[in-house]
């Protein structure tokens, strides 16, 4: 019966990017992460869905946020979970991701997580092995379960996504949340601004159907949301920016830039924070602004109605 | 040998303005006797037999300016006698090999042990260049004269660029002197640092490092500055952009120098490489079709003279990896020529431009008397039928390495035969 659901309700093998999606995928993976909310909450949080299924956590860049909260939501739903952190083990040894790849396959595993360091290693692998693989960042590319765990945030909090206005600023050039969340937030009806120093900016990125702003404050403008990116130091190869201090002063997250949004506008951000570079400290932990906690809270669910659905 | 008679073919000789329905005669030395319309069935012996190419067309055989061969040192990705092989069944004759070899081409000892390889291993004719700097490292120079006098016929450092612009002015100036071909891969590096394919909406997408067309452009303003004042041989190896075009034309009126394109610049763009495919990770990458489109006009306005095949051999195992790992290049030698045609089928370029990119234009650069078919010359040649549809299938490549950058394209026109001085090399 759940392979004929995930049949006529999802219409992906893999969850490689939210550009494969479609806006019913997308509507089906929300509504079965609200289930999850509440029993995350209880305290009785164990279910039985994916007893006797395997599922590999491939971590080949550190992560701890994400990696743990896999862990927790395979673990919650009765998975065995097994979390590899290939940072320096195989890969020191010369193997190959698709050696690593057909190691794991040989172990029959239900469902593979997988996060790398280079664009399109999900989908390398996911033509490699039988099972499903969820994406769990890969490069600059896709973090989909995070754009998902965003806008499920957003809607427990503004109710919709459609009309709302949505500033996401810092590093777009590096990060794969931004551009998982254009692409969501574009197809959920949000009207999206970017914001950045030019040096942080992709090109061409206004073709993905956002607005860009090295002006920070014109960028915040009547926004309902404001999404804080990490700043990728450990991506960046020579000079982007001239100092940290120079960067908080412009695109640092402060109450005064703040005040360009709406007066109910939440922040968010992927985390893990840089304090006193890419956001005030004190807002960062503002209960009434700040919904990052929530964010870690609702990327449990998330993750585990992805496992569920995505997992045979 | 005995003599050859081919008759009736449609034969196009850029070189000697033949266009025309005509014969060839090969002489018993293997150099081509008589050629053009004036070879029919009066003047062959009766009692000879001669071989009946109606339909068919007969072109000189083509001068690929640039092949990465894998001997010395990676053998396992191309060695002389398979290169050889692969080309013949292209319709390709002569063949300019890359030094990055391992050893690398970079003085006069290694020199022989090429020419002694080629000659033993290859059917075809090889022609190395040697690099421009010791070890590939952009530094020191090597030396052009002695290499040349060993039979060096242009110099490079094949996929990496002179960086340095006080070392680029000493080397045009020497190259002057001795009067050397100069061969440049145009890049800035730092521009181009860890790049994989063209800056756009494309490397936005696909989260990948954008190289931008400025990289090309700047590294050839600053050779063409140069060259006002250091006028040497001096030839583009490929180029990639419309930009870069605007610059060449506006530079053609001031200074000498000529330019190529590779045959995947003018049939590909940055949506071929779709989902991360690496056969498509390419030097310079892949731009997009209003680039492609500006190249195909280059070839047409005669900006760009020579089309190469930037035949890069490499194992599967360096292409069975994340888009970011690698390796550069395509496997190209054997279906340049078919994908040179698709130029012609869709009415983008005449068939003689396509011809005179392909055989006199680079021979002409390189001062070598090839890709022609003038009496007393070797007969170097290819028969082809222009027509016949194939499709691109990498288990049915010769080359030793399958990288095809056109897996399962559906092309038109192929080589049916190819000989060299004479000598009948290859039959389909």
């Amino acid at each position: 019966m759940a392979n004929v659901n995930k049949a006529i309700k999802i219409s992906q093998k893999h969850l490689l990017g939210i550009q494969d999606l479609s806006i019913s995928d997308v509507n089906f993976i929300l509504s079965e992460a609200k289930q999850f909310i509440d029993l995350n909450k209880s305290k009785n949080k164990k279910l039985d869905v994916l007893r006797g299924k395997t599922q590999i956590n491939l971590f080949f860049e550190p992560s701890t946020r994400t990696q743990s909260s896999f862990e927790l939501a395979g673990k919650r739903l009765g998975a065995d979970v097994m979390s590899m952190n290939l940072n320096n083990s195989a890969i020191k040894k010369g193997e190959t991701l698709i050696d690593t790849a057909m190691t794991l396959n040989a172990m029959h595993p239900d469902i593979i997580v997988v996060r790398h360091q280079d664009s399109g290693a999900s989908n390398l692998l996911s033509q490699k092995v039988n099972c499903a693989v969820l994406n769990a960042g890969d490069g600059r590319r896709e973090h989909p379960t995070q754009a998902l765990l965003d806008a499920l945030t957003i809607i427990d909090r503004k109710e919709k996504i459609e009309g709302l206005k949505i500033a996401i600023c810092g590093d777009i050039v590096h990060s794969r949340v931004a551009r998982s969340n254009i692409y969501l937030l574009n197809m959920l009806g949000a009207e999206v601004n970017i914001i950045g120093p030019s040096n942080l900016m992709p090109k061409d990125i206004e073709k993905l159907g956002v607005k860009s702003f090295s002006d920070m404050k014109k960028g915040l403008k009547d926004c309902d949301i404001v999404m804080m990116l990490r700043l990728q130091n450990e991506r960046m190869t020579s000079s982007f920016l001239s100092s940290n201090r120079e960067y908080y002063e412009y695109y640092g997250l402060t109450p005064d830039k703040l005040d360009f949004a709406k007066d109910d506008a939440l922040i968010m951000h992927p985390g893990p924070m840089n304090r006193g570079i890419e956001i005030d400290t004190n807002l960062a932990d503002d209960i009434n602004k700040s919904v990052i906690k929530e964010q870690v809270e609702l990327g449990v669910a998330v993750r585990m109605a992805c496992l569920k659905i995505f997992c045979e | 040998m005995k003599k050859k008679y081919f008759l009736n073919a449609n034969i196009i000789d850029p070189q000697n303005s033949i266009d025309e329905v005509g014969g060839l005669i090969i002489g018993e030395n293997g150099l081509i006797e008589a050629v053009g319309k004036k070879v029919n069935t009066n003047n062959i012996p009766s009692r000879e037999k001669y071989i009946d190419l109606k339909g068919k067309h007969l072109i000189p055989g083509i001068v690929d300016m640039r092949v990465f061969v894998g001997e010395p040192g990676f053998e396992y990705k191309e060695n002389f006698r398979t290169l050889s092989e692969a080309s013949l069944s292209g319709g390709v004759t002569s063949v300019v090999t890359m030094p990055n070899t391992n050893p690398i081409v970079d003085n006069v000892s290694i020199v022989d042990f090429l020419k002694r390889r080629g000659r033993d291993k290859a059917k075809i004719n090889i022609y190395p260049t040697a690099s421009l700097t010791k070890n590939l490292e952009g530094t020191n120079m090597t030396e052009f004269g002695l290499l040349q006098a060993k039979g060096i016929v242009g110099f490079t450092d094949g996929y990496k660029t002179i960086q340095n612009t006080r070392l680029m002015s000493r080397i045009m100036r020497s190259a002057y002197d001795l009067n050397c071909l100069v061969m440049q891969h145009v890049e800035d590096k730092e521009l181009a640092k860890d790049g994989m394919v063209n800056d756009g909406i494309i490397s936005t997408k696909l989260g990948l490092q954008g190289i931008s067309d400025l990289a090309e452009k700047i590294i050839i303003e600053r050779d063409l500055t140069l060259l006002e004042d250091f006028n040497c041989r001096y030839h583009i190896s490929q180029i990639s952009s419309l930009k870069s075009l605007d610059v060449i034309k506006k530079r053609k009126e001031s200074v000498e120098f000529t330019c190529g394109v590779s045959i995947n610049n003018l049939s590909l763009n940055e949506n071929d490489i779709g989902d991360f495919r690496t056969f498509l990770k390419l030097s310079p990458p892949l731009r997009t079709e209003d680039d492609r489109l500006a190249l195909i006009k280059g070839v047409n306005n005669d900006l760009i003279d020579v089309i190469v095949s930037d035949h890069k051999p490499e194992d599967e195992e360096q292409k069975r990896l994340t888009f970011a790992q690698a390796a550069t290049g395509a496997s190209g030698i054997e279906t340049l020529l078919p994908l040179a045609l698709e130029l012609y089928h869709n009415e983008s370029l005449k068939l003689n431009k396509i011809i005179k990119a392909l055989t006199c234009n680079p021979a002409k650069i390189l001062k070598i008397n090839k890709g022609n078919l003038s009496i007393g010359n070797d007969a170097d040649f290819c028969v082809l039928d222009i027509n016949k549809p194939w499709l691109v299938k990498k288990e049915n490549l010769i080359s030793k390495s399958k990288n095809t950058s056109i897996e399962g394209r559906k092309l038109q026109g192929k080589v049916t035969n190819t000989f060299v001085k004479g000598e009948e090399l290859f039959k389909s």
